[in-house]
């Protein structure tokens, strides 16, 4: 045991102060009252929790949790699934496609949702001339000052960066399935699509599973594309809990370390749920050395 | 095998996979014919997708701006230093995990995966009370320890995948030869974990170069923003320099990019621990 903490003690140190202090702070700040220049002012029970959810913001913000939640990651799946069974076989191009889907994984975050900012100007913005070069659209549309676009805005952005990630775990889940069960199955008469539904999918679940999981953990925490492509518009109504819990905190005329804190820690909740739901999926366990 | 559905099939494929190219390359080529543009050019209506007059000069201008090489100089040390610390901390821990058993293995483990799993969004109300309790807010060591805690797991399962398919064999001859265990790991070891330590630097650097909610919220004074927080601030409420901003993100994005693609086999592994195998 005293020889393993000198091999693992560096990280220990590591996760002890920057990871497991913080979330101990973190609580505190919960039940805390603070000053607006961020002293502490001593302790307040669960108070904090109880004016959260006074908020009137909050049903909103949880309402677009979900949405954006749900929908990034399924729409993603759903392409991922077609990506990576493109991408399985071998034809003309595939490294450069492979290496085209590195591009929104390996850009900065922040940049990437400035290009969208852009893209979507509504005078400027390219996204209107094509579509309505294409006859998709009459008109140019204020993509993200619309409140009835806003959130559809966002959400494709959500999609375009969380494919890359989703499509590369699909495809090595799609390298263990071996080609013999290909061949049983053409044998049984299943091919095309009926052999994708019956044998590609099944096998392709834990993968699934995984991707789904991580991707839920990724997209709740997911801060810049929402935090960039809605910053013109006032009050919480694009909000999801992160941005929403960020603005209290450093942002709003609140400036509520408590009450951003009480948020916080419902997040924090929120993820170690979808922690143990990414142990259980992953069928995670101490491996024999 | 059928030679011309075979034959047919590829080519529908390659098509589709050139469709898909471009739609993933389409933007970033625009943030890069955007940094081309003059600014006068940026305000033109209907749009225009390509540069009338090209001013390759923006870039020159993003590089010689005394700013721009602040947020770079921060970004660097940030990055490099964090790294450093990853590696330091990772080696022997992915290591000893690898190749002994012992009481709080299983336990440190998943400790490790819990932190990957919390990227520090979360917790950033909690970082903040504790860097301002402890007087370190704008200053190097509070954005190089987030980012070394937060980007130690990938780290500890990629090296540890790479010492656990080392032979013992080979350990127990360089000791038998005479190295300590010290020895054996430096002159041994290391050097066929090569391509993991690699992997996991790379990784890192990449990590901490694009991170944004930590330095934004810990980093407010203007002289230590990194290159995240710093390019913003070309576009405000009151200037409008899309130009600089995008040639400042073209040369932020572009090795990254290439360094990233160099890892890619490895990624997936990495980020998936103890699942995907």
């Amino acid at each position: 045991m005293g020889r393993a903490l000198l091999w693992l003690g560096p990280s220990l140190v590591l996760i002890a102060a920057v990871v497991i202090y913080p979330a101990v702070e973190l609580v505190r700040a919960s039940l805390g009252r603070y000053s607006i220049t961020g002293l502490y002012q001593g302790a307040v029970g669960l108070r904090n929790y109880g004016r959260l959810l006074e908020q009137e913001a909050l049903p909103t913000v949880v309402g677009n949790t979900v949405t954006w939640v749900v929908l990034v990651v399924g729409i993603t799946i759903v392409i991922s699934l077609g990506l990576a069974q493109l991408l399985n076989a071998p034809f003309p191009g595939r490294r450069l496609v492979r290496w085209a889907l590195i591009v929104p994984w390996a850009a900065s975050l922040i940049m990437t949702s400035k290009l969208f900012v852009w893209l979507y100007d509504y005078y400027f913005g390219l996204v209107n001339r094509a579509l309505v070069a294409a006859g998709l659209l009459r008109g140019p549309v204020d993509w993200l000052g619309d409140d009835a676009t806003v959130m559809g805005a966002m959400i494709a952005v959500g999609v375009f960066v969380s494919l890359p990630f989703t499509t590369y775990v699909l495809l090595a889940g799609l390298a263990t399935i071996p080609g013999e069960v290909y061949e049983a199955a053409r044998v049984d008469g299943a091919s095309g699509w009926r052999a994708y539904r019956a044998v590609t999918l099944p096998l392709l679940r834990p993968a699934l599973l995984v991707a789904a999981v991580l991707n839920i953990i990724y997209v709740f925490n997911s801060f810049p594309i929402v935090w960039t492509l809605n910053d013109r518009n006032p009050g919480m109504a694009h909000d999801t809990m992160i941005t929403y819990m960020y603005k209290i905190a450093f942002k709003s005329a609140l400036r509520d370390v408590g009450l951003a804190a009480a948020l916080g820690v419902v997040n924090v909740g929120l993820i170690l749920i979808a922690v143990l739901a990414y142990l259980k999926v992953s069928r995670w366990r101490e491996e024999p050395v | 095998m059928a030679g011309g559905a075979g034959l047919i099939r590829r080519a529908a494929a390659g098509g589709l996979g050139l469709l898909v190219a471009a739609a993933l390359l389409a933007p970033y080529a625009v943030m890069l014919l955007t940094a081309l543009k003059p600014e006068a050019e940026l305000r033109v209506t209907p749009p225009r997708l390509l540069p009338a007059e090209w001013r390759p000069q923006n870039f020159w201008a993003v590089l010689r701006d005394p700013e721009f090489q602040s947020w770079l100089r921060v970004s660097l040390v940030v990055a490099v230093v964090s790294t450093a610390l990853v590696i330091a901390a990772a080696v022997p821990a992915a290591y000893h995990t690898a190749r002994h058993r012992f009481a709080g293995r299983g336990a440190f483990l998943f400790l490790v995966l819990v932190t990957q799993m919390f990227a520090p969004t979360a917790l950033v109300v909690g970082l903040y009370r504790e860097f301002f309790e402890l007087g370190l807010i704008n200053t190097y060591a509070a954005l190089i320890l987030v980012n070394a805690a937060f980007n130690l797991a990938f780290a500890i399962w990629i090296l540890r995948a790479f010492f656990a398919s080392i032979p013992r064999e080979i350990e127990e001859a360089a000791a038998v030869d005479g190295c300590g265990r010290a020895g054996t790991l430096l002159r041994v070891v290391l050097p066929v974990a090569l391509p993991g330590i690699v992997t996991a630097t790379i990784f890192a650097f990449i990590a901490a170069w694009n991170e944004y909610i930590v330095a934004l919220t810990l980093m407010t004074d203007a002289a230590m923003r990194p290159l995240t927080v710093g390019i913003t601030t070309y576009v405000t409420a009151y200037v409008q320099h899309w130009d600089l901003l995008f040639a400042a993100s073209v040369i932020a994005i572009v090795p990254v990019v290439v360094l990233f693609a160099l890892i890619e086999p490895y990624l997936v592994s990495g980020l998936t621990a103890g699942s995907v195998k």
